[in-house]
């Protein structure tokens, strides 16, 4: 199966491809080529692995979620603990291996978009830590939601660059990251932070996110003798939705669950809940499901969480709901913050707001099922830089 | 075959670029009408996009301001069908992929044939994804702009031996936007252009004075501007017509 979804370069189904710029073409070649080398060279894995294992603290625990089972009274439910990793997220996994590859190409700087500023903390990270120069693209609005995280990458020697155009957010820095690649290739690596744009970018971060299933199903193996029934990941881009789905394809008795941001409701244009909501379209450097007008105007979405807040969706996972391999479900604002306070009274962990759409329809889904069966929730990353943003919601002002 | 070949047939072609709608259309159609009495050889239409990737603030500024005056594509379909009745220079669209996927690429290069347009610029299209459109631009006699880049190297032949309508040479890495330098070894970059193809091949990107436009002419077979002109329009609102205007027959001059 992993063969024919992959039968056309860089195709998931219809999706996918390399919709850039010609002047952007040779830098994708050059990026495949340089992948398809290292990919499997035992040199790069060896010093990958050490990295993933000694700097960022792999393998991520998958913790089982006792008080939470018991208060739901339904599945078992385990939470794979990607918030552990060092920087606080799963987006280390992808900044890690992009960084070394890129080094490998010779590159000595390092352009980043982000939306809560995870990949940005996570790219500002590895550029220190291998030398490398670092500029991080942020929508302005995201800077004022998540101010810590842009301390973090300046303290990390990275420059971050306020993005003022279209709705100051994800999707707006996506696109400045891309201007900014256009102007200086040589030395510059993108480092993408998600399964999303040309080819083979959603190959490449799928692949180095792919270690979150790996080590779940080694986890869930050792502890309950048999895989889970269902896996659960939030998804905006849907880095570490694919990273947990995709040792699980072709295990089809696992359910594949994406937790997607509907804002105030899909019913309402303030929502980023792209399988919902989206429809088929082609827009940074890809073919797959995006927000739009009538027209193909990408529209202004809208989602408490900035790392969920993007128009669009992966093209494996538009490929996965095409199939009907994985289900696409979407929680709104509220659901997701009552997720945030739920988790950290119950089990004394507090989530990120993404992750909290993931928590939120792991909370209803166990109530749904038996108590004989399993459930995943992926914790893709760690709370604290939303606490202020939380309280704020709530009704509460608080200081960073 | 389109007709795009009659803008070259007149010494070098200036080609001017304006965004659809900005301010609003009917300061549009008055530009259009100032540059084909000014001597523009062909003029490119952009039909404006949420998140123009490829464009520098000015364009990006233009595409805003244009979809907050309500601008949509059919209005710009209605638009062009009026002003085809009485202008017979080659008229080009460029826009992004999404904006023709989105609107059902069959239907959208249909009505282009239509109601006169020449050809398609798609800047988020390469060479690898062109298949999809250019089956379909064929069977409509449209025809779908190849861009060559600073960086295309290796690809050029394989472009250049593709290409329909005129090559749309980029001058300079980065997005649109005028530049003081081009400095871009753009004269070997022509020269297998050159090897490899009879269809003309015109520089943009950058441009803005006559001085630039002459001297890249003259290695190529003609200038396109956009940013300048885009800049005219912003200062001079609905007056811009007979600016842009004049602004053009010193450019075609220059050429």
């Amino acid at each position: 199966m992993k063969a024919a979804m992959e039968n056309r370069k860089g195709r998931f189904g219809i999706h996918g491809g390399q919709y850039i710029p010609e002047t952007l073409m040779n830098a994708v070649i050059e990026l495949e080529n340089a992948y398809n080398r290292y990919k499997d060279d035992p040199d790069f894995n060896r010093e990958l692995t050490e990295l993933l294992n000694e700097y960022a603290g792999r393998p991520s625990r998958l913790y089982y979620a006792k008080k939470m089972t018991e208060d739901l009274g339904g599945a078992k439910i385990y939470l794979k603990r990607e918030d552990l990793n060092h920087t606080g997220a799963h987006k280390i996994n992808n900044v890690l291996g992009q960084a070394l590859l890129a080094k490998k190409m010779g590159k000595t700087r390092l352009i980043a978009e982000t939306g809560a500023g995870q990949h940005g903390v996570a790219t500002a990270t590895a550029a220190a830590l291998m030398g490398m120069e670092c500029v991080v693209f942020m929508g302005e609005e995201d800077t004022k939601r998540q101010a810590l995280n842009v301390y973090k990458m300046r303290l990390l020697g990275a420059e971050v660059v306020p993005v003022t155009t279209g709705t100051a957010t994800l999707k707006d820095a996506v696109s400045e990251a891309m201007r900014e690649w256009t102007r200086r290739i040589d030395d510059t690596h993108y480092c993408l932070g998600s399964v999303m744009g040309p080819h083979p970018f959603p190959t490449i971060v799928r692949d180095f996110q792919a270690v979150i299933s790996k080590e779940i199903k080694e986890q869930i193996l050792e502890k309950e003798g048999r895989l889970p029934d269902a896996v659960l990941a939030c998804v905006g881009g849907g880095s570490n939705a694919i990273g947990t789905f995709y040792n699980f394809i072709e295990d089809k008795d696992v359910r594949l669950i994406g937790c997607e941001a509907a804002g105030r409701g899909v019913d309402t244009f303030e929502t980023a809940a792209t399988i919902s909501t989206g429809r088929e379209g082609i827009f940074h450097g890809m073919k797959s499901y995006f927000c739009q007008d009538e027209f193909g105007q990408i529209a202004p979405v809208y989602s408490i969480s900035a790392g969920l807040d993007y128009p669009g969706i992966g093209p494996e996972h538009a490929y996965l709901h095409d199939i009907g391999r994985a289900e696409y479900v979407a929680i709104t604002d509220d659901e997701a913050v009552n997720a945030f306070e739920y988790m950290s009274k119950t089990e004394g962990i507090i989530p990120a707001i993404e992750s909290s759409h993931a928590v939120a329809y792991g909370m209803k889904l166990a109530k749904e099922l038996s108590k004989d069966k399993i459930i995943v929730i992926t914790i893709s990353g760690r709370g604290d830089k939303d606490c202020a943003a939380i309280a704020r919601y709530r009704g509460e002002d608080i200081n960073e | 075959m389109s007709n795009i070949k009659k803008a070259f047939e007149n010494g070098k072609a200036f080609i001017p670029f304006i965004t659809c709608g900005d301010p609003d259309l009917e300061t549009t159609k008055k530009c259009i009408y100032e540059m084909v009495e000014a001597g523009a050889d062909l003029i490119e239409l952009g039909i404006p996009f949420s998140d123009p990737t490829a464009e520098g603030p000015v364009i990006q500024e233009a595409n805003v301001r244009a979809l907050s005056a309500g601008t949509t594509t059919d209005k710009i379909f209605d638009m062009v069908k009026e002003v085809r009745e009485k202008v017979s220079v080659p008229m080009t669209f460029m826009t992004y992929a999404n904006v023709v996927y989105s609107y059902g690429a069959e239907k959208f290069i249909k009505i282009c044939s239509k109601i006169g347009i020449d050809g398609l610029v798609l800047p988020d299209i390469p060479f690898e994804e062109k298949g999809e459109f250019e089956d379909l631009c064929s069977q409509y006699d449209v025809d779908l702009v190849s861009l060559i880049a600073p960086t295309s190297k290796d690809r050029i032949s394989m472009i250049a031996k593709q290409a329909k309508g005129y090559i749309y040479l980029v001058s300079s890495l980065g997005v649109t936007g005028t530049r003081t330098e081009i400095t871009t070894d753009l004269d070997s970059i022509v020269k297998v252009i050159r090897d490899n193809t009879d269809v003309p091949c015109a520089i943009g990107f950058g441009i803005s004075t006559p001085d630039q436009a002459a001297k890249m002419a003259s290695i190529s077979d003609g200038a396109i501007v956009g940013s300048a002109i885009i800049k005219l329009i912003k200062e001079h609102g609905k007056n811009a017509p007979k600016v842009v205007g004049e602004y053009v027959r010193k450019m075609k001059e220059a050429v």
